[in-house]
């Protein structure tokens, strides 16, 4: 047996230490998770999403737990630009992870305005553009499941940043690659896939005189058929496109399906929050899992995974026909 | 803060609930009154997130130093339940203690402590800091019947009187907490109130304290995704300091002790659901589909 397998990867420009990254929303402000975990173990962490002003965020109830996942929508709660900037940033920094910052809104303008002020700041590794944000101007839902809305917003952010930019892709979209293709067209670097679907949840609870409704995403395991799905399509028609996983993936072999599947890193969410070290075990899990497989980096099995036949595994063999 | 996979020393029935003592130092040791332990769920069940309870005791020194332990309610939903049917020298994965603690009053002694159900758990912890701090102590506690109020007869020992209300008038006087609120703030000459109750109550407990220019700390039950700041989803609109209107603050990080003068109870709790004008089903005769 060679060495230890190095899990290093480089999507695109930027270096993470593993490729297991916190997912936007689930890695604090920079003091939850002091003690917990240690973030510079963690490949990354994506901020929770930063509007270009203050956003106060939906009313309660704001989670509602089903078995397949948690449904919900916390409106954007972030202190704004300038706030997080001089605060929030610099105390993530401090925690010693590479960070993605989590850009959101509802206007070009305001992505401009973001990307901007994060220009140049030595702390920012790379973006991501949030693009679940309603469309008012042409009245749709939700902005990056049209291609024309996506074009402008990923081709303006991508122009401006002098840092690797990632568009996280809507989780409930007719055409994934297409809408993959253009943000790549545009000049994003890669693409996050996929963002949380919308989903309902009812909370009823004894001590409330009615129904809470939470109007929200969808987050947990009952998502990780589907991020397989869309990172499997996106990384066969854009092979060379660096793919993050984002959805569903709880553990090692989760992981390492994302990965088999095509993805060059994965995010590690809702698991986040009820194991604070949810990103360093997944990690653990994909080096025990190339260790088996002889394998020296995670790129190693990235795109294992072949139509139509599915690669046989040691553990999985496919059954003579 | 600190994680444990902490062993389960001991489980009990008290009344409708379950006290579960756990052998946890480092947690135990940094407890406060009012702050909570999340705990997670096993693997496999239709549970993904941890469950969050109020610490009941944590002992630093004696017999029973370095153990923690907290109520839970059996009926109060499938992961409560299975926690509820956990027994000794099982392991649960732990994290706490969490949360902002009761402040202890420098200058006021006489304490009003309320409490509704499985919240009062906390109240005694609370209670026993400030008697060893020599403020003098008032309880109402507070049920839908007997066996729902929370260890009256050990209140007995720390309160220097307790009112008991139950909704059934099955111990105590009939009526809810609030009932009894008035006298028993009179009695007690309170200076202060300190309260863990769902949240309509607790709104009205904020409303007379108001009144009666009583400075209180109310310990909130919204229900938590992680527990430690995260998810951003257990939030309570509370008035910023500097009246420039309001910010969701999380129960789990900021709380789950706040002023109940600054929450924004209406925004918070909504308008009361106006009253069902459908006609109550009969009841069957034969008592439903059972066999």
């Amino acid at each position: 047996m060679s060495a230890a397998p190095s899990l290093a990867v480089d999507l695109g420009g930027i270096v993470l230490p593993t490729p297991v990254m916190i997912a936007a929303g689930c890695a604090g402000t920079g003091r939850e998770l002091a003690g917990l975990v240690d973030l510079r173990r963690v490949g990354a962490i994506v901020t929770r999403t930063i509007t270009v002003t203050e956003r106060v965020g939906s009313d309660v109830p704001r989670v509602a737990e089903s078995p397949a996942g948690i449904v919900w929508e916390t409106g954007l709660q972030n202190p704004g630009l300038d706030p997080f900037v001089s605060g929030e940033l610099l105390r993530l920094a401090r925690g010693g992870a590479r960070i993605i910052v989590s850009i959101g809104g509802e206007t070009l303008e305001e992505y401009v305005r973001m990307t901007s002020a994060l220009q140049g700041r030595p702390e920012v590794a790379a973006i991501e553009i949030h693009l679940s944000g309603r469309d008012d101007e042409l009245d749709r839902a939700v902005l990056g499941a049209h291609a024309d809305r996506l074009n402008e917003i990923v081709g303006a952010v991508a122009r401006m940043s002098l840092v690797p930019v990632f568009a996280k892709l809507p989780g409930a979209c007719d055409d994934i690659v297409g809408l993959a293709r253009t943000a790549v067209r545009a000049g994003a670097t890669g693409v996050t896939l996929l963002a949380s679907p919308p989903a309902l949840g009812l909370e009823a609870t004894r001590d409330r005189p009615r129904i809470g409704i939470v109007t929200g995403w969808l987050s947990g395991p009952a998502l990780k058929p589907i991020t397989l799905r869309a990172v499997f399509d996106v990384a066969q028609a854009l092979p060379a496109v660096p793919v993050i996983a984002s959805g569903g993936v709880r553990t090692g072999e989760d992981a390492v399906e994302c990965l088999l599947a095509g993805a060059w890193a994965v995010q590690v969410g809702t698991a986040t929050l009820t194991d604070p070290a949810a990103a360093v075990t997944v990690a653990q899990g994909i080096v025990r899992r190339l260790k088996t497989a002889g394998l020296a980096s995670p790129a190693g099995l990235r795109g294992l995974l072949q139509p139509p036949e599915p690669v046989a595994t040691e553990e999985d063999p496919v059954p003579a026909p | 803060m600190k994680r444990a996979r902490a062993e389960i020393l001991s489980t009990r029935k008290v009344g409708a609930y379950r006290s579960i003592t756990l052998v946890a130092p480092e947690i135990a040791e940094r407890s406060r009154p009012g702050q909570f332990l999340a705990i997670a769920m096993p693997e496999g069940r239709s549970f993904i997130l941890r469950r969050h309870f109020s610490i009941h005791q944590a002992s630093r020194r004696g017999g029973w130093a370095g153990t923690l332990e907290f109520v839970v309610d059996p009926s109060s939903g499938a992961g409560t339940g299975w926690l509820a049917a956990a027994s000794a020298h099982e392991f649960l994965d732990v994290i706490g203690p969490l949360g902002r603690a009761f402040s202890y009053p420098k200058r006021l002694t006489n304490c009003l402590l309320v409490a509704e159900g499985r919240g009062a758990a906390s109240l005694f912890f609370l209670a026993q800091e400030l008697v060893a701090r020599h403020k003098r102590i008032d309880m109402i506690l507070g049920g839908r019947a007997l066996e729902a109020v929370f260890k009256p007869i050990d209140a007995k020992r720390l309160a220097q009187t307790v009112a008991v209300m139950t909704a059934d008038g099955s111990l105590g006087e009939r009526g809810g907490v609030l009932d009894a609120l008035p006298e028993a703030a009179a009695r007690a000459d309170a200076e202060v109130v300190y309260a863990i109750a769902p949240p309509p109550t607790l709104k009205t407990i904020a409303a007379f304290c108001r009144a009666h220019g009583l400075p209180a700390q109310v310990a909130i039950e919204e229900r938590m995704g992680c527990g430690f700041g995260l998810c951003n989803t257990c939030v309570v609109p509370v008035a910023r300091k500097d009246r420039s209107g309001y910010e969701n603050l999380r129960a789990c990080v900021d709380g789950p002790v706040f002023d109940p003068s600054r929450i924004l109870w209406d925004r918070w709790l909504g308008e009361p659901m106006p009253a069902p004008t459908v006609e109550p089903e009969p009841a069957t005769p034969h008592g439903g589909d059972e066999p």
